[in-house]
């Protein structure tokens, strides 16, 4: 399976809606996406990786990079995710405290803290 | 030899192929359901450093993937051919920075592996590295008398 990407708009976040496998071989393109948006002025973004089945440490470097690109614009990266297969990863490196992780897209986007 | 053995050129679009090969011997071997995304995280890991370690340092050589399963555990070792750190760290700072961020995504995939394994060991001398990891096989279900 490869990567799929999605975007839309809810109010000034922008949703970036994620499925399939985030490795080696796809992260340049969820990186490509984002560096893409925030130069787009989109700097309130909500990664939803419900879809996603599997999440490498490639792929926390492109979240980390991404989380980067939008607070040197004081912006947002907000994941969604629920799944402690993929949040196991998280927590191994200790990203849980790095990024705000909702449960849902609409936690993510009603969320201002 | 071992049970599986797979080698790949070391190319990105292999790694997931290197995963799903080792899960499904993993599997057969008896590993626990709840641990196969762990050997699956933990191998592409250890594939993607070894991709990226070819690839910094020019290596037209495959990774190299042996699966072996024992009586009581099941194990991965993924070899590469970049000689140790010591050599070639010089040689990065010639090509910049990409290079210095892929080290720096290599030491995360260590670092995961090193959370997710109990067992790991990781070794390398001048020929190559080897990153060997090993999980329990569950014991065959008793027999009901």
């Amino acid at each position: 399976m490869d990567l799929s990407l999605s975007t839309r708009t809810v109010g000034d976040r922008t949703i970036v809606e994620v499925g399939g496998e985030i490795d080696v071989y796809t992260a340049p393109k969820l990186r490509e996406q984002l560096v893409e948006l925030v130069n787009d002025g989109s700097f309130h973004l909500v990664v939803d990786m419900e879809g996603v089945d599997f999440l490498d440490s490639t792929g926390l470097g492109v979240l980390v990079g991404g989380l980067k690109r939008v607070r040197a614009h004081e912006g947002s990266l907000r994941l969604v995710r629920n799944q402690e297969r993929i949040l196991k990863i998280f927590r191994i490196t200790g990203l849980t405290k790095v990024f705000p992780i909702h449960n849902s897209v609409d936690e993510a986007v009603a969320a201002t803290d | 030899m071992a049970t599986v053995e797979l080698r790949f050129s070391a190319l990105p679009e292999h790694v997931r192929t290197a995963r799903l090969v080792a899960a499904a011997v993993a599997r057969r071997a008896g590993v626990d359901e709840a641990v196969l995304d762990e050997v699956r995280l933990a191998v592409g890991e250890a594939c993607s450093r070894a991709v990226g370690l070819h690839a910094n340092g020019g290596l037209g050589t495959p990774v190299r993937v042996a699966l072996i399963e024992d009586e009581k555990r099941f194990s991965i070792e993924v070899g590469d051919d970049a000689p140790t750190a010591s050599g070639s760290e010089g040689s990065g700072g010639a090509s910049g920075g990409p290079v210095a961020e892929s080290d720096e995504e290599g030491d995360m995939g260590l670092a995961v592996i090193s959370g997710l394994v109990d067992d790991v060991e990781v070794t390398s001398d001048e020929k190559g590295g080897l990153i060997r990891m090993s999980w329990p096989t569950a014991p065959e279900p008793a027999t009901l008398p």
